[in-house]
């Protein structure tokens, strides 16, 4: 421990950071900030936005509260983690939401001014927790930001509501100070931000240094805490969200495949940024469509690659139920098409803004008649660019919908990305059918894929369409045994992609006790619950799938490697049961519905208690 | 050595139009007329075969794409309208047509066809209006009168008709008509109007189904009743109608009232006079109103034309101007964009 300015420097391996506060409070904002100047010093860090469905719900209320939490390191981070070490909160509501999920002697920072009757009835306090026992065992610190800001801006040109709305940015200094990062990338952010109201770049730039020289004044703080840089990979980095991430590898698909995107969407939570992102890169002549409808969303993407496009559909559960219909019509028509479903807690409306996993039977069953769709699922935020790429690849070689599934968890969270260069992606040009004189529309290449010809190429017009096509020639056909050979045909199709889906690799021993199987946004929390696992001793083996439908071909090989298979799942175990139906394999579902995504240490109990041990001891 | 000067263009006909498919409409339907029509307009418009696009829903007139030798997509019920929007954004290049019905379009594809009017997307839309369910075997549609039995009305409808002409016009389509099935000229006349419009181009085609709802225009159709009950609208023309040509329409304050020629108090002068190109909702209303009225002629022909610009034109430029402004895509930039840092 080293003393700077009188203040002890106590240096620490990893924090998690929870900015709470009410939905009008800019915490979202304040927790993007804080995760980027921790990039920009070179944690590795992992972040979970967590927000109520409502815009600005009233002031004060419990289900008002927004919350950004961010988990920093100077090792790897592979989820935004399970419980604070920090708690800023902005008033009571954020206190008492956050209060029962925090490490034990957590720090808590308050804006004390925010603790006033009204509040405190607002957020159902019958006593002032900062003045009884509530808080006992932690370390509280109570700030008054509100007024700390008003005296700071008080000479600027700014109302009384004005200047309380820069009190974020006084407690991101507050908390740049502790944490001991640097003010200029926000200073940087905020002018560019607020380049055309001078009058906030200002009063913003003197809220957040009042904030930071506040720590080094006051005797409040007696400590501050360095987190060294992570060991990364060599590289440019940025961070990245998980929709950003999937609208970046739309934009790289479009350009490595040659073909122009289209994206026909209608605004949905939490899908809705994908539209937007796009909607931003019209120079690489993307074209995006907000529809009048799910279901115009999807029937024009269709159309679209109809045309030749490299079309896309982007959605969340229920609206994932709208185009139901229209996805049978793209695996009758046998058209490319990537239908993006970022799940949320359902059903029906459900929990719009909350994470969940429970659309795998939606995706690979969930159509009328036999309509077999491939289906990945992405892990990370970062695994989404990847994720994006590969279903582009296999709709376009297999001429067929692909549906993509990623989650509200994984879509909102963000960590570090070390860039690729566009050498390190794989290109695939599509090319068009154009041959007049042997085409047929339904004829097939090796992969049993159906010639891709487009309208305007002379002597290939042909008609397609929902209705059951003959084989090779495409006419209607009302035939028996066309209809189950086409079938048949439709499935084996689907069941091809497996040739190009790599084999399912392990880490740790192939076979033995445990073998911890996930798939999608549980990577981050499996991964560090099974390395918790192995620092106590046991012995446990993980795998997590990204290729749903089909699934790889050695999956029944390694899941025959184990005495016991658990599958940790937000939903009702349905992966579970695909493996069960397909393999008639016994395995342990490890289920949570709670519109939260797992704890490494539910995960980590879990593991422990099948092998036999308390917490593996 | 060949003379490039020599060689014709073959004009297409009629039959270059026609697929190798039986056509499985019942006999003596009026989508028989209506696919005839369309392949004798097809030469004339001169667009090549290969860049035109059929796109349908679900229904008897749905089944329209499989007989035109062209590109063709017979999509699902009600989203013809939401697949060429798709297809027209994504090849501007290409000429768009829909072929739909009263159920397939304002049924179940209302709300489509309304978005799409609005956003006045190039699109020429065949709507084939029979006033029933034909492909289900005879349910009354959005466009049936009220008090229509049918078989899931048999005690008569209760609820009122669409107005598909009026619909349109509300949803601001720029090109709005109206055809007959057995005024095979004028529907002609109407196609290559619509083919020639830039941006959403309507026609309501009155179609007979003579298995399900026999006779539902035979007032407009047969010998004695039609010149009394069939109104022409002709550009720059007088609104006269009747076996005499001697019925007229006058507009009283906003009230239309038929007025005799012969009566020696009228004369041609005052009778309204079509102008296709009227900007002003009102009398197109109520000219697309008239047919709501038993005491006043079904108007056909062109209710409105007017230009603005398309939805397709709009993308298009936008992503000029931007390409323009910005440069074309680097992707290697846009990855490598935001805030990025090094770690060695």
């Amino acid at each position: 421990m080293t003393q700077v300015n009188g203040k002890k420097v106590e240096q620490i391996s990893e924090v998690t950071v929870m900015f709470a506060g009410d939905s009008g409070d800019g915490m979202q904002l304040t927790g993007t900030q804080f995760s980027d100047t921790t990039a920009i010093v070179g944690n590795d860090l992992s972040t979970l936005p967590d927000y109520p469905a409502e815009i600005r719900a009233p002031a004060g209320t419990l289900y008002g509260v927004s919350g950004f939490q961010l988990h920093f390191s100077s090792k790897d981070v592979h989820t935004p983690g399970d419980s604070p070490d920090v708690l800023v909160a902005m008033n009571p509501a954020a206190l008492k939401v956050n209060l029962r999920n925090l490490k034990p002697s957590a720090v808590i920072i308050v804006n004390s001014d925010a603790f006033d009757p009204k509040n405190l009835k607002t957020a159902r306090y019958e006593s002032n927790p900062l003045e009884d026992d509530t808080l006992t065992g932690h370390k509280v610190f109570q700030v008054p930001i509100t007024s700390l800001t008003i005296n700071a801006l008080k000479d600027t040109s700014l109302s009384t509501k004005e200047i309380q709305r820069s009190k974020n940015f006084f407690a991101l200094g507050l908390m740049y100070w502790l944490f001991n990062r640097p003010l200029e990338p926000t200073l940087k952010w905020i002018e560019s931000k607020f380049s055309k109201t001078p009058q906030f770049i200002d009063a913003n730039t003197k809220a957040l240094k009042a904030g930071y020289y506040f720590g080094e004044q006051t005797e409040l703080f007696t400590t501050r805490y360095t987190v060294e840089p992570a060991e990364l990979p060599k590289g440019i980095y940025r961070n990245v969200s998980g929709n950003e991430a999937i609208s970046l590898g739309f934009v790289a698909a479009s350009e490595l495949c040659g073909l122009p995107l289209f994206l026909g969407s209608y605004p949905i939570t939490p899908a809705s940024e994908i539209l937007h992102f796009l909607s931003g890169y019209k120079n690489f002549g993307v074209k995006t469509f907000q529809a009048e409808d799910e279901i115009a969303g999807i029937t024009s993407a269709i159309g679209a690659s109809f045309g030749g496009s490299l079309a896309i559909t982007t959605t969340s559960g229920p609206g994932m139920a709208l185009k139901t219909e229209a996805m049978g019509l793209a695996v009758m028509t046998e058209l490319p098409l990537v239908i993006i479903n970022i799940q949320r807690g359902g059903p029906s409306t459900g929990l719009p803004t909350k994470t969940e996993q429970a659309d795998l039977f939606q995706a690979i069953y969930g159509r009328n008649g036999e309509a077999p769709i491939p289906v990945i699922a992405a892990s990370t935020p970062i695994d989404c660019f990847y994720t994006a790429i590969e279903a582009v690849k296999i709709a376009l070689k297999y001429m067929t919908p692909v549906i993509l599934l990623s989650d509200g968890y994984i879509a909102n969270g963000s960590e570090p990305w070390r860039v690729p260069r566009v050498s390190e992606l794989p290109t695939f040009k599509k090319e068009f059918y154009t041959d007049a004189e042997t085409f047929q529309p339904y004829m097939r290449d090796e992969n049993l894929s159906r010639p891709w010809a487009v309208p305007g190429t002379p002597g290939l017009e042909h008609r397609i369409g929902g209705l059951e096509k003959a084989h090779i020639t495409g006419n209607v056909s009302y035939d028996p045994d066309n209809h189950d050979f086409m079938v048949r045909m439709r499935a084996n199709k689907v069941k091809k992609v497996q040739q190009d889906i790599p084999a399912l690799e392990i880490d740790g021993d192939k076979e033995g006790e445990l073998l911890v199987l996930g798939w999608g946004g549980t990577y981050g929390a499996i991964t560090e619950a099974v390395e918790l696992a192995r620092n106590n001793g046991l012995k446990v083996s993980q795998t997590h799938l990204k290729y749903l439908n089909p699934l790889p071909q050695n999956t029944e090989q390694v899941l025959r490697g184990f005495k016991k298979i658990l599958i940790p799942e937000l939903n009702m175990g349905q992966l579970a049961r695909v493996l069960r139906g397909e393999f008639l394999i016994e395995v342990e579902s490890f289920t949570k519905i709670k519109g939260l995504p797992f704890k490494s240490s539910e995960i980590f109990n879990k593991i422990s208690e099948l092998l036999g041990g308390s917490n593996g001891k | 050595m060949a003379n490039n000067d020599n060689i014709e263009i073959k004009k297409l006909t009629a039959k270059d139009f026609a697929t190798d498919q039986d056509v499985r409409w019942c006999p003596g339907c009026g989508d028989y007329s209506i696919l005839a029509q369309v392949q004798r307009s097809f030469p004339d418009i001169g667009i090549p075969k290969e860049k035109i696009t059929w796109i349908s829903g679900i229904g008897c007139s749905s089944r329209f794409p499989y007989y035109m030798n062209t590109f063709g997509m017979h999509g699902i019920h009600g989203r013809a309208a939401a697949i060429a929007t798709g297809l027209k954004i994504a090849r501007p290049d290409l000429s768009v047509w829909v072929a739909t019905g009263d159920g397939d379009m304002l049924s179940i594809g209302g709300n489509h066809f309304i978005h799409t009017c609005r956003k006045n997307v190039d699109l020429k839309i065949l709507l084939f209006n029979n006033r029933i369910y034909g492909l289900t075997k005879g349910q009354y549609s959005p466009t049936s009168e009220k008090g229509k039995v049918t078989k899931s009305t048999p005690y008569g409808s209760v609820d009122y008709p669409f107005n598909p002409a009026t619909l349109a016009l509300g949803a601001e389509a720029t090109f709005v008509a109206r055809t007959i099935d057995r005024e095979p000229k004028h529907m002609q006349e109407m196609i290559k109007r619509a083919a020639d419009h830039k941006g959403t181009a309507f026609i309501e085609i009155f179609q007979n189904c003579n298995i399900f709802n026999d006779g539902a225009f035979s007032l407009l159709t047969e010998k004695d009743t039609k010149e009394d009950h069939l109104l022409y609208l002709e550009h720059d023309k007088p609104m006269i109608f009747g076996k005499e040509k001697n019925k007229g329409i006058k507009i009283e304050g906003f009230t239309p009232k038929i007025i005799d020629l012969n009566d020696g108090k009228h004369s041609v002068d005052d009778v309204l006079v079509h102008d296709e190109f009227d900007h002003s909702a009102a009398r197109t209303f109520m000219l697309a109103h008239l047919s709501d009225n038993p005491e006043m002629p079904t108007p056909i022909g062109i209710f409105r034309q007017i230009f603005k610009p398309t939805y397709n034109e709009g993308i298009e430029e936008q992503i000029k101007r931007i390409t323009e402004k910005k440069g074309k895509g680097d992707l290697e930039k846009v990855l490598f964009s935001g805030n990025t840092w090094e770690v060695n």
